[in-house]
C-alpha cells in the first residue's frame, strides 16, 4: 500500500496556540476523518499542508513526491474544499465567471464533469456567488475539487452547518469517488457521526497535538463503554479507563481494557462505543 | 452468502466477517472459482472499513481459501477444504472422547448416551 501523504514532525507557533509534532500518513484507497473539538487545530494543519501557512519546521509528502519543491504539479492532483466561512469565492461573480477563473490554473481541467455535478447538485451556473445558501456554496466548491482529475480530496470541515440531507449526498459522492482505486479522502470535522458512516482511518488533534492514529474499525473493536454502580470504583480500577463520568446514579467510562475491568467489577452494562465516546474520552482523559 | 455483522459481539469485525466467509465455503455456498466482492463495495455495504475488508481477504488468502489476482480480484478455492473438514470431525473426535470418559465414570450406558444424543441432536 502506498501513502497518499506523508506528515512528518510538522511545528507552527503563533502566539497563543501551536502545532507540535503533528506526524501522520494517508495510505491510499483509505478516507480520513480527521477529528477534533473546535480551535484543535484542524484548519491550520490543513493550511499548512496545502502551503496556504508556513510551517515552522516540518515535511509534507504527497504521493511520494515532497510538496514545497513540487508544489505546482502536485495541486494540480488535489480537490480542495476550504472552510465556506472563509469566503474564497468573489461574491459578485456567477458560477460560470467564477469557474473561468479557477480551471486555466488546472492542467486536467474537465468541463463535463464540472456540467455533470453541477447538474447533480441541481446548481444554475448563472446564479451569483452572493445569493447562493451555504449548502450550496459547499456543492459548488466541491464541483470545483472533482473536476480537475483529482487523486486526493482535502476538505475543511465540509459537512458544518448543513442539513443531513446534504451531508449524506456529500458522504455517498466521496465513496463513490473512492470506488475509482487509487484515491484518498482526508477531510475534518467535529461532527463525528458522519464518519461512524464512511471513514477507514480516524485521526484526533487536540491542541495541536496528535492523539491517535488508528483504523476506526480497529478502534470500535478495542474500545468498550462501561456502566456501573459508583461503588465499585476503586482508586486501582479507575485506571483501566480512559475516562469517567460519575452522576448520583452511577457511571460510565470508556475503556480498552475491558478483561480487567470485568474481573475487578462483575456488575457492568458493556455497550459499543461511538467514535464521539472515544474521541471525548481521549480529550477528558489527556486533560485529568 | 449471507454476512451479518454484530454490534453486540465481543468478536472483533474482521473476525465475525472471516468466520463467516469460511462457514459459506465450509457448506459449499461459495464454490471453487467463485469470486468475492470488490473491497470498496463489500465495505460499502455492511458497513465497514476497507481496511477491515482487507485484512479478511488477507488473512483468507494465508488460509488457503481464497486466491487473489492483482487487478482483477479475490478468488475462492476450495483446495483446504477437506483439509479442514477432516480436522473439524478430529475437534468433534475428541469431544466424543471426552464425554464417553465422563459417561462411562457416571456408570452412563452406551444405549442412554445414544438417546441423549439423538435428543440433542434433533432438538437443534
Amino acid at each position: 500500500m502506498d501513502n497518499i501523504l506523508e506528515v512528518t514532525g510538522l511545528n507552527k507557533s503563533y502566539k497563543d496556540f501551536s502545532l507540535t509534532d503533528v506526524s501522520f500518513t494517508l495510505p491510499d484507497d483509505c478516507i480520513t476523518g480527521f477529528i477534533g473539538v473546535n480551535g484543535a487545530g484542524k484548519t491550520t494543519t490543513i493550511r499548512t499542508i496545502l502551503g496556504l501557512t508556513h510551517k515552522t519546521s516540518g515535511s509534507i509528502k504527497i504521493f511520494g513526491k515532497d510538496m514545497e519543491s513540487n508544489e505546482q504539479e502536485l495541486k494540480n492532483r488535489i480537490g480542495i474544499v476550504l472552510d465556506l466561512d472563509e469566503g474564497y469565492f468573489y461574491d459578485e461573480l456567477t458560477m460560470d465567471e467564477m469557474k473561468s477563473i479557477i480551471a486555466p490554473a488546472y492542467s486536467r481541467w474537465n468541463e463535463k464533469d464540472y456540467k455533470e455535478y453541477l447538474d447533480r447538485f441541481s446548481l444554475n451556473p448563472r446564479q451569483k456567488i452572493a445569493t447562493l445558501s451555504r449548502g450550496m456554496r459547499m456543492k459548488f466548491a466541491l464541483t470545483l475539487a472533482l473536476s480537475h482529475g483529482a487523486d486526493l480530496l482535502i476538505m475543511d470541515e465540509p459537512t458544518s452547518g448543513l442539513d443531513p440531507l446534504v451531508r449524506s449526498q456529500l458522504l455517498e459522492i466521496m465513496t463513490n469517488f473512492m470506488k475509482q482505486g487509487g484515491k484518498g479522502v482526508f477531510f475534518s470535522t467535529h461532527i463525528t457521526s458522519d464518519l461512524d458512516k464512511v471513514a477507514d482511518m480516524l485521526i484526533l488533534i487536540h491542541g495541536g497535538k496528535i492523539l491517535f492514529e488508528q483504523e476506526r474499525d480497529i478502534l470500535l473493536d478495542n474500545y468498550r463503554l462501561v456502566k456501573g454502580d459508583n461503588k465499585d470504583l476503586n482508586n486501582e480500577n479507575k485506571k483501566l479507563f480512559l475516562n469517567i463520568q460519575t452522576t448520583d446514579f452511577g457511571f460510565a467510562g470508556v475503556t480498552d481494557k475491558l478483561s480487567d475491568v470485568q474481573k475487578s467489577m462483575p456488575d457492568i452494562l458493556v455497550e459499543r462505543p461511538t467514535i464521539e465516546d472515544i474521541m471525548l474520552a481521549y480529550i477528558d482523559g489527556g486533560q485529568r | 452468502m449471507k454476512i451479518l455483522i454484530s454490534n453486540a459481539s465481543d468478536k472483533p469485525l474482521y473476525q465475525q466477517i472471516k468466520e463467516q466467509i469460511i462457514d459459506a465455503v465450509l457448506k459449499g455456498e461459495l464454490a471453487e472459482g467463485d469470486p468475492l466482492p470488490s473491497i470498496r463495495s463489500f465495505a460499502n455495504d455492511i458497513k465497514v472499513s476497507v481496511l477491515t475488508i482487507r485484512r479478511v481477504y488477507d488473512e483468507l488468502e494465508q488460509d488457503g481459501f481464497t486466491t487473489s489476482q492483482v487487478g482483477i480480484g479475490t478468488f475462492v478455492s476450495t483446495g483446504n477444504v477437506e483439509l479442514l473438514r477432516d480436522s473439524k470431525r478430529h475437534m468433534v473426535e475428541k469431544k466424543m472422547q471426552e464425554l464417553i470418559d465422563t459417561a462411562k465414570t457416571l456408570d452412563i450406558t452406551k444405549e442412554e448416551l445414544n438417546a441423549m444424543m439423538d435428543i440433542l441432536y434433533e432438538e437443534d
